[in-house]
């Protein structure tokens, strides 16, 4: 978990502009379904939620199932209006938040 | 009716499943049923309007641990009318529920990419509701190879 999220966007928009942003967090999505060589069912850990925010105000959400794959891609839009700061935050069943800041410029 | 028509299709389906997912066979399986109970809770019982959803799957996946699924919802993304909530879900998985996508009119347009776990050959459907109260949605079959079930 020790690793750094991967995030893609652009560094500068128009305002107005729909931007689109690419995120993966490394991370096993361990579904609960699974057994080890033990047969022993190996307990769910996965990344049950994803949250962008744009200069504090919520943007787009997801809630996330065991049935999302192992290192959590998701890319989706969010509309620019003016410079700042997107945060991004995962949320680990174990209650760990990962989380990363991202800068754009609005010309 | 295509909905009807998909959902008789599907019938033909959970034996394949089990087939593939023979590894985890004592964990259930979502039934189609189970699927159809989460989209009448997801639309409150409105019929759901089709064509309104870009719905990108591929038609034959190799492998069920990872299928790239994007969606693109046809609607307006004002704070007056605009996109809220998709979900997605896989009606044979052990579970339906796949995700779901919460949208805001700051997010420009109602479109999201993702990878997904198929435990087998099945219908993915995706719903979308909006602010004016109106429900779409797509739904599309994936043949699966090698299942995603956690072999």
């Amino acid at each position: 978990m020790a690793e750094r999220p991967r995030i893609r966007l652009p560094k500068q928009a128009n305002k107005g502009e729909v931007v689109e942003i690419k995120t993966l967090l490394a991370h096993l999505m361990e579904s609960g379904q699974r057994k080890d060589s033990a047969g022993k069912i190996v307990p769910r850990k996965i990344i049950n939620r994803f949250a962008c925010a744009f200069n504090g105000k919520p943007v787009f959400e997801c809630e996330l199932e065991p049935a999302i794959a192992a290192n959590p891609y998701l890319q989706f839009s969010v509309k620019v209006e003016e410079s700042g700061v997107f945060t991004f935050n995962w949320t680990d069943d174990d209650g760990t938040v990962t989380t990363a800041e991202e800068r754009i410029t609005v010309v | 009716m295509r909905f009807i028509s998909r959902r008789d299709a599907l019938l033909l389906v959970p034996g394949l499943t089990a087939l593939a997912c023979s590894g985890t066979a004592e964990i259930a399986q979502a039934t189609p049923a189970e699927a159809t109970a989460e989209i009448g809770r997801f639309t409150g019982g409105k019929m759901a309007e089709t064509g309104k959803i870009v719905l990108d799957l591929p038609e034959i996946a190799e492998n069920g641990n990872s299928v790239t699924l994007s969606f693109d919802v046809d609607h307006p993304m004002t704070p007056e009318r605009h996109v809220t909530d998709v979900l997605v879900l896989a009606d044979s998985n052990p579970s339906p529920r796949v995700a779901t996508f919460r949208f805001t009119p700051r997010s420009g347009r109602a479109t999201a990419a993702t990878r997904i776990r198929l435990a087998g050959t099945q219908v993915v459907s995706v719903l979308a509701k909006t602010s004016d109260s109106k429900v779409f949605l797509a739904q599309r079959q994936v043949k699966v190879t090698v299942g995603g079930c956690g072999g």
